[in-house]
Formats: C-alpha cells, structure tokens, sequence
C-alpha cells in the first residue's frame, strides 16, 4: 500500500528534491521583509525629503555637499542602514518572484544565481564607498 | 426560463485541447447551478461528466469555476448568474474528463501536514473523552468547517504556478490541529509548514479566502499559522 509520503513524492516531487534537510530559512527571510519594509518607509521618506526636496533638492547634491554630509557619522549611518536594507528587501522580493513564477529548474538557478551577484557586487561597493569616503580628495 | 450554458468540454479520449459547448435548457429561477447541469446530463448530453454527490454543499465534489469563480455548483442558484453562464474545471489540476479533475496533489497537500489527532506519547490513554472549553474550541471553529472542496488551493494562484505549494485548503486543515488543545503535534506541522513549500509561500492574495463556500477566513488563518511557526507559540 502507498504511503502518504509515497503520494506526496509523487505529486509533489519538489517538495523532495534532494530531500532537504528542514530549514527555518524561509520563516526568518518573510519576517525580515515585514520589519524591513517597516523600517525603509521611514528611510525612504526621510531620504526622499532630505535629498531631493529641501533646498534646491537633487540639484545641489555635489562632492562638497556628500563630503560635508558624511562628515557626520550618523548620516553615514543612515545611508549605510538604508543601503543594506533596501538591497536586501528589493533582492529578496525579486528572488520571491523568480521562485514562484520561472518553473524551468535551470533557468531559475541561472536568473537567481545572476540575482545574488548583482546583489553581493552592490553590497560591497556601496559599503566601500561609504567606509572609505575620503572628503579631502575633493580639495 | 431558457438557461444558456457554455461548457468547457474535454474528452481524453478524442480532444487534445478543451473547448467550449453551447446548451440552452429549460430552468427555474430558484434552481441550482447543479440542477441545470443535471439536466444537460440527464436530457441532452450524457457524457458529460463531473463529480456531484451530496448536492447539498457538504460534501465538497462539485468545486467548478462559475462564471469565472470557485464556487460548489450545488449552492449558487441560477438567478445569481450572469448568461451565459460558464462553467470551467477547477485550476491548477490535471483534467481528467469535462468537471473532473485529478484530485491526488490536492490531497497530497493535505496529507502532508497530517491531518489527524496527534497525542501526546507520554500522556496515559485518557479514560474518558479529552475535555475542551468552549474558548479553547472557539480558537480553532473557523477552520473545522473545511468540506475539502479544493475551491481555495484551485483559487490561488501560487498553486497554479508552482506545484510544491501545500496549498491553502492544506494549511486551514493544519490550523484545525495546530490550534486545538487536545493535540500535541504543533511541533512538527509547524516544522512541515515553515519550510520553503509550506505557509510562507503565501502572498495574502486572498483569493481563497474569497472562493471559499464554506465562508473560512483562509487568509486569516494562513497568517495566524505563520505566527506561530514565527514565534512557536499557539
């Protein structure tokens, strides 16, 4: 006689592969999106207000004006937080996306693979740029 | 009244696609959705097929797309229909002939997350039945009232993409143990469920919450089931 798993494997042969071990994974990444997407709206504004609004908004936004702002440890802070939540929140929901819509198994690993070294390049020169902005380069 | 039908047909054996067929049948206001099938089936057209049993929305067989929407042919009434009315297979499933869909994934699903009283191995069989409040029963009612139609998993439209998803008519059925005091097997559904197939695939489209006939709140307790594998309270 079948067993209820002998079923599942059956009709639900990708709910096997490789017979994964049980991961928490997914639990911690859908309780990131919410805390993050919580967090990013106040960022997002006050980013959106600070830099394109006040003032001249973007127009003023020049070498002198980054180097006097990130004189301040806590708007390198900001950007800094705002950067690592934004690309992790936006590249999260896109691997969402690809998981549930591209069903081709090496397409997916492909696209998602494309997706995650875009995201660690980001990560890396954003972080970069910000830990080693050297204001006296613009004088 | 004249009742035009447009059927979406499919033989295996003669068809490679599914098409539509007209009827036009002879009904009343108050009839059912079932009752004017009944009567292309019984008066014109005998082979066409679908899966009917109670007739009286208990049962769960006769989930179809109506005029677009999962609902139990046996509980929407002609009258609350637009002509013609369209009658299509349940989504996201093998059609094995016209209404009647392969039902096996749908129910491997189910099965998945153990569907059945889990006690607790340390516990003494009880002697007399395991006593509950009627506040320890409230929490889990809404979801006792599932008939298995699969008119929400065939709604969603994470199932029809991805054929992995537990699906949510699933996880309503784990939330009916999950939440009951007299079972101890929390634990290991949630465990089932938190992996990358289970409650987490869900996007709150609230598609099942809207197809369901025996008005569940799907949604809300696909979230509720997230909460607790989130925070491994119940």
């Amino acid at each position: 006689m079948a067993t209820v798993e002998d079923i599942y494997r059956k009709h639900k042969p990708r709910a096997f592969k490789a017979d994964r071990r049980p991961s928490r994974s997914e639990v911690w990444w859908w309780f990131f999106m919410r805390i993050s997407g919580i967090i990013l709206v106040f960022l997002v504004l006050i980013h959106l207000y600070v830099m394109h609004l006040v003032g001249e908004g973007v127009e003023r936004v020049n070498f002198a004006f980054v180097a006097e702002r990130w004189d301040n440890v806590g708007w390198k802070t900001f950007d800094w937080v705002l950067l690592v939540l934004a690309l992790l929140h936006g590249s999260n929901g896109l691997r969402i996306i690809i998981d549930d819509y591209v069903r081709r198994d090496g397409v997916r690993t492909a696209i998602k693979g494309a997706l995650y070294a875009v995201t660690t390049v980001l990560m890396i020169m954003g972080t970069a740029v910000i830990a080693t902005f050297d204001p006296s380069l613009g004088s | 009244m004249d009742v035009k039908l447009k059927l979406l047909r499919f033989n295996p054996e003669t068809d490679t696609e599914a098409h539509f067929e007209e009827y036009t049948v002879e009904a009343e206001p108050m009839d059912r959705l079932l009752d004017v099938l009944h009567k292309v089936k019984w008066y014109q057209d005998g082979t066409l097929a679908m899966r009917r049993s109670c007739a009286h929305a208990i049962c769960g067989s006769d989930a179809m797309v109506i005029n677009g929407e999962n609902a139990l042919a046996c509980k929407v009434l002609v009258k609350d229909l637009a002509q013609p009315i369209t009658v299509e297979p349940i989504r996201g499933l093998p059609v094995i002939k016209d209404f009647v869909v392969d039902m096996e994934p749908f129910f491997a699903g189910y099965k998945a997350v153990k569907p059945w009283l889990i006690t607790d191995p340390h516990e003494h069989e009880p002697a007399r039945e395991r006593i509950q409040s009627p506040e320890e029963r409230a929490v889990f009612d809404d979801t006792t009232k599932c008939i298995l139609c699969a008119a929400c998993t065939t709604s969603c439209p994470i199932f029809w993409s991805d054929e992995g998803y537990v699906g949510p008519a699933a996880i309503v059925n784990a939330h009916r143990f999950i939440f009951d005091s007299r079972d101890s097997g929390a634990r290991e559904r949630l465990e089932i469920l938190s992996q990358a197939d289970g409650a987490f695939k869900c996007r709150t489209a609230f598609n099942c919450t809207a197809a369901c006939p025996r008005g569940i709140k799907v949604t809300k307790a696909i979230q509720e089931v997230k909460r607790a594998a989130l925070f491994g309270t119940v």
